[in-house]
């Protein structure tokens, strides 16, 4: 008797992992499928091209400021931590060479991506999701548009284009603030700041940056406009839609930039 | 309409800006001169290349004239380096290159020292003659050990 209660408590247990699992592969192959099929749409004339541009401009231009701030504050503290590790070593002409390195190849892409999943990511799911609840992707589907390629296409595009250029600009900014911070605030030689900086930093580097930022920024438009799309079209559903969107992005960011770094290394 | 145009403008300068910084980061940070390489590239070989580095300065009188291209095995008992000089630069057949250190703990890089030939090298030649990295691990050992000898030798 309690060995059948037993063996069916595992049954349940690993019945509910099964479960679990599939469901989780159905989501995912849910997510290929409808991100696939609104990729190829990419060729079909003719273009949305107003709305890449109206997106472009939402998610690229409306990120720029947050980018700005929080690439400024990156490269200051990498100067300000860099310059006291270094000092004891007496070799504070790396610092330049550290906080460019540092973020050029990881948190220029990183920290972006994620604020650009926090900016842009969570808006795409809450717009869509809401688009739901309001019925206007069946109204477009009712006009005879394709809600794939006026919806979930420009915003794909347009997280994709603009994540690398979002990222360009904070690692410029970030390496302009630690420079102010390194050379006119501890003093370190700014010819020893540059010179390391360019001869340290390969084509290699930059190459790694702009991969990990190109394929963070398709994640993001992958993952939000998904989840936006199939998010149950009530109220709670879009706020537990956008909660998981940004959740599921950053920590996408975060174990992709771990493979790809493994790849570049 | 109006503001519509204004959009465009806008992401306009985002991307043209975005596009500027990409750019200024690989020409200036990167060094990417143009497509493919340029430069023509001689070999070294080592006995011990300890220490150096693919994308390592060649330097001649102090000026950095090309890098390190790839460091391989030859014959299973010597380091070869490929060396990609900048054009412009001639090194004399008869050159010397040697593999030195920046001050005490610093980079290894190559030292060129011209000879006195006329000739100069061409794409793929060698540099004949040759000076392995001062190993500071192995001056150290050696003189700890002689110093050992010569308590040793006071001792006896």
């Amino acid at each position: 008797m309690t060995d059948t209660t037993m063996q069916s408590r595992t049954a349940v247990f690993f019945g509910r992992q099964g479960r679990f699992f599939l469901k989780l592969l159905g989501r995912l192959g849910d997510a290929a499928n409808l991100s696939g099929r609104s990729l190829a749409l990419l060729s079909r004339r003719p273009w949305q091209g107003r709305h890449f541009i109206l997106q472009l401009h939402a998610l690229g231009v409306g990120s720029l400021v947050i980018i700005a701030i929080t690439g400024a504050f990156t490269g200051m503290v990498l100067a300000l931590q860099g310059y006291y590790t270094l000092a004891k070593f007496g070799s504070e002409s790396l610092l330049g060479a550290g906080v460019a390195l540092s973020i050029i190849r990881e948190l220029g892409p990183v920290l972006g991506a994620l604020m650009i999943t926090g900016r842009a990511g969570s808006s795409i799911t809450a717009e869509i999701g809401i688009m739901r609840v309001t019925e206007q992707v069946d109204a477009l589907e009712m006009m005879a548009v394709n809600p794939e390629a006026r919806i979930i296409l420009p915003r794909i595009v347009a997280t994709t284009l603009a994540a690398p250029l979002l990222v360009a600009m904070f690692d410029i900014i970030g390496i302009g603030a630690g420079y102010i911070i390194g050379v006119e605030l501890l003093g370190v030689n700014p010819g020893a700041f540059i010179a390391e900086m360019i001869s340290t930093i390969t084509m290699t580097d930059i190459y790694s940056g702009w991969t990990k930022s190109v394929v963070f920024g398709f994640m993001i438009g992958v993952i939000c406009t998904y989840i936006g799309y199939r998010a149950t079209p009530t109220t709670e559903g879009v706020g537990r839609a956008t909660t998981q969107a940004v959740v599921v992005a950053s920590v996408g960011v975060l174990v992709m930039d771990y493979i790809i770094s493994s790849f570049y290394l | 309409m109006e503001a519509y145009k204004r959009i465009e403008i806008t992401v306009g300068l985002f991307v043209f800006i975005g596009l500027l910084s990409m750019g200024y980061m690989a020409l200036k940070l990167g060094q990417i001169g143009g497509l493919g390489q340029s430069g023509y590239t001689v070999e070294a070989v080592f006995q011990d290349a300890g220490g150096m580095r693919v994308g390592g300065d060649v330097m001649l009188a102090g000026v950095v004239i090309g890098r390190v291209d790839a460091i391989s095995l030859k014959d299973n008992e010597e380091a070869r380096l490929i060396l990609r000089i900048n054009d412009g630069v001639k090194i004399s057949t008869d050159a010397f290159a040697s593999i030195r250190t920046k001050g005490i703990i610093g980079d290894r890089y190559v030292r060129i020292t011209p000879g006195m030939e006329e000739d100069y090298l061409e794409e793929g030649d060698e540099i004949e003659e040759t000076e392995s990295a001062i190993n500071i691990e192995d001056l150290i050992s050696k003189y700890i050990f002689s110093g050992k000898e010569n308590l040793n030798g006071k001792g006896q």
